[in-house]
């Protein structure tokens, strides 16, 4: 124990005879793991730019000035570069800068969006089928199947192409597709809770279905859920910036990142910071999401825990 | 004498159990007929190999399980249409590793309180102080209250699953193997404190464990089951003095002794339990017996009351068992 030295120095305390509080550890935890909180300082980054976006821009997304197009950023040894415009403009003379920050809300909020919707369709789908098994467990399973056959692209594109291109289709289409990781995650590992003795304890103590499932189950599967809420933000993010790089995502002139990539293609060997500055961001993003959540699957990982 | 608070008549569960891909399902009787009767205020011990349906047994005591056939009640209740808060007051189990039988996620006092809140105590002032007068009863500190498991040690843990059955007062406390998950010098305490606790509260024990001297040691009667069936039930003192089932001579035989010279004792029974799918015919013991006769194979062995119960047919016409025939091996 930790505390020998300091037994026998003097009486020990309650505390240093008892283990931490699982609090304690935790945040020990969090702490030690650099991925965790280098991914923590980058999305809370993006996430501050993306909120406060009108307040920190230097201008207007949509305001093209022709006669300032395609200013370099300023580490360009170009002479037009200038602070006016610390990231450039782009070919229709938007500042860069601000459409990059203006993205951000974008990309997040479909990250997020895409994330809840499809979290809730799948964390129930899973956790019922582990919960009960049998019958419900074969039927969801078989739509679980029937989810995995259909690709993602081309369902959005036939979607899209049938009722036109919005924020909300794309959430919504987002959403009810990449629900399947959440069902398959959550299945498992309520499967694996559901066997335990406490369970049949809460059982035995006359505990309802809903109750034993919200207060026994959830709280000891919420890690799991937590991790794979942050990886399929990630992936959505993906998704969209493919779907709006695709023409069939979010439509001009909104400042998606995808979108800005899609628009830069074209100038991808003369003006290559048009392209790689939204790509980065993206790369930035992404990577940050999913360092936190390897961090947060690290931190909680019953494995780390004595 | 008769005030049964446990009566199980002719309990069966059967399983269907997959024989393999496209081949369909097969019954699997996990208890098979089983006539119990639990008095009052007595500890029933249960014995038996693994899978001799002594964990079903004990789930459908608590009602986590029905019974295929055959009734079972509780307190003149019958499980299955009382409902579960009813069986629950009634009816507690010990399970046997404190290291799952707790969520981790909840502190102590919320997982000892929780009887009290799920079975509508109507009196919520009361809660904290009850919960602290139990962990005092079973010999937790109170100022666990608000920690979690993770901080506590297995017997402390055990005592935490204690309290948490026996918080709201029910009569019937079943302890699935309460102390193999324990360390050995903290198992006599959690038994003693088991024994304790019976005579404060009037409680009545069902003990379900593969020791037998912990078996020895609680209970007032036991019960010993092979393949879903009881083969023999005498009172604690009979039954380990003079064992009448082939299998539970052998099972007593089994037991280790400390003294190093005398080896591993040999119980005749060999390593195979036989296939719970397809059991024996006749007497499903008969292919382990050691004092196996001609007609075993064939015929099912009756029930004998000699004071207890035995169901072999050693003892089936008046007393087989000084001249059994013995098949050569």
């Amino acid at each position: 124990m930790a505390s020998i030295s300091t037994a026998r120095a003097g009486i020990p305390t309650a505390e240093q005879i008892l283990e931490p509080s699982p609090g304690a550890l935790l945040r020990k935890r969090i702490f030690g793991n650099t991925g965790l909180i280098i991914g923590a300082a980058v999305l809370l980054a993006i996430v501050f730019v993306a909120v406060f976006a009108d307040v920190i821009s230097p201008g207007d997304p949509y305001d093209q000035v022709l006669s300032r197009k395609l200013i370099p950023p300023i580490w360009h040894e170009s002479a037009k570069a200038t602070w006016e415009h610390p990231l450039g403009t782009d070919a229709l003379g938007r500042d860069y800068l601000t459409r990059l920050f203006h993205g951000a809300r974008i990309s997040l909020f479909i990250g997020f969006a895409a994330m809840f919707i499809s979290g809730i369709i799948g964390t129930a789908l899973g956790v019922l089928s582990g919960y009960f098994g049998g019958r419900v467990d074969m039927v969801v399973n078989f739509i679980l199947t029937t989810r995995l056959s259909l690709p993602v692209v081309l369902v959005a594109l036939a979607v899209v192409s049938l009722v036109g291109s919005s924020l909300t289709v794309i959430i919504w289409v987002l959403g009810l597709l990449i629900w399947d990781r959440f069902a398959v995650v959550m299945r498992s590992a309520t499967q694996q809770i559901r066997n335990l003795e406490y369970v049949a304890a809460a059982q035995a103590l006359g505990c309802s279905t809903p109750r034993i499932v919200l207060t026994e189950i959830m709280p000891n599967i919420l890690n799991h859920l937590i991790v794979v809420a942050t990886l399929e933000m990630a992936h959505a993010i993906l998704l969209e910036a493919a779907l709006s790089f695709l023409g069939l995502g979010v439509q001009p002139p909104e400042p998606s990142w995808g979108l800005m990539v899609s628009e830069a293609k074209g100038m991808m060997f003369f003006d290559s910071w048009l392209i790689g500055i939204p790509g980065a961001a993206i790369f930035a993003l992404v990577l940050a999401i999913n360092l936190l959540g390897d961090g947060i699957r690290d931190v909680t990982a019953p494995e780390n825990r004595n | 004498m008769s005030d049964p608070v446990i009566e199980a008549s002719d309990v069966t569960r059967t399983f269907m159990i997959s024989a393999g891909f496209m081949r369909g399902k097969q019954p699997l009787h996990a208890v098979n007929g089983i006539s119990l009767n639990v008095e009052r205020g007595e500890v029933l011990g249960i014995v038996g190999e693994s899978g001799c349906g002594k964990t079903t047994l004990a789930k459908m005591m608590l009602g986590l399980l029905e019974p295929t056939s055959g009734t079972l009640r509780l307190d003149g209740k019958l499980v299955g249409a009382a409902h579960r808060i009813e069986v629950a007051r009634i009816l507690q189990p010990i399970f046997q590793d404190p290291y799952s039988s707790l969520n981790p996620r909840k502190s102590i006092g919320d997982i000892i309180m929780l009887p009290l809140k799920v079975q509508n105590d109507p009196d919520p002032a009361t809660w904290r102080k009850r919960a602290e007068d139990i962990m005092d009863l079973v010999g937790l500190p109170t100022r666990v209250y608000n920690n979690y498991p993770n901080q506590l040690s297995g017997g402390q843990r055990q005592r935490v699953a204690i309290a948490r059955a026996l918080i709201n007062r029910p009569k019937i406390v079943i302890c699935d193997e309460p102390t193999s998950a324990l360390d050995v010098s903290v198992q006599s305490q959690i038994l003693n404190l088991l024994q304790d606790l019976r005579g404060e509260f009037g409680l009545t024990y069902v003990l379900i464990s593969h020791n037998l001297a912990v078996v020895e040691h609680m209970a007032t009667r036991v019960a010993v089951m092979y393949l879903g069936r009881i083969v023999e039930q005498a009172d604690t003192d009979t039954l380990f003095k003079a064992p009448k089932h082939p299998y539970t001579q052998a099972l007593l035989g089994s037991v280790l002794t400390p003294e190093p010279g005398l080896g591993v004792p040999d119980t005749h029974l060999g390593a195979a339990y036989p296939n719970p799918i397809d059991p024996p015919s006749g007497c499903t013991f008969h292919p382990r017996c050691a004092q196996v006769m001609d007609h075993c194979s064939k015929q099912a062995p009756p029930a004998v009351a000699n004071g207890g119960m035995v169901e072999c047919h050693l003892y089936a016409h008046g007393g087989g068992r000084k001249s059994p025939k013995r098949k050569s091996k």
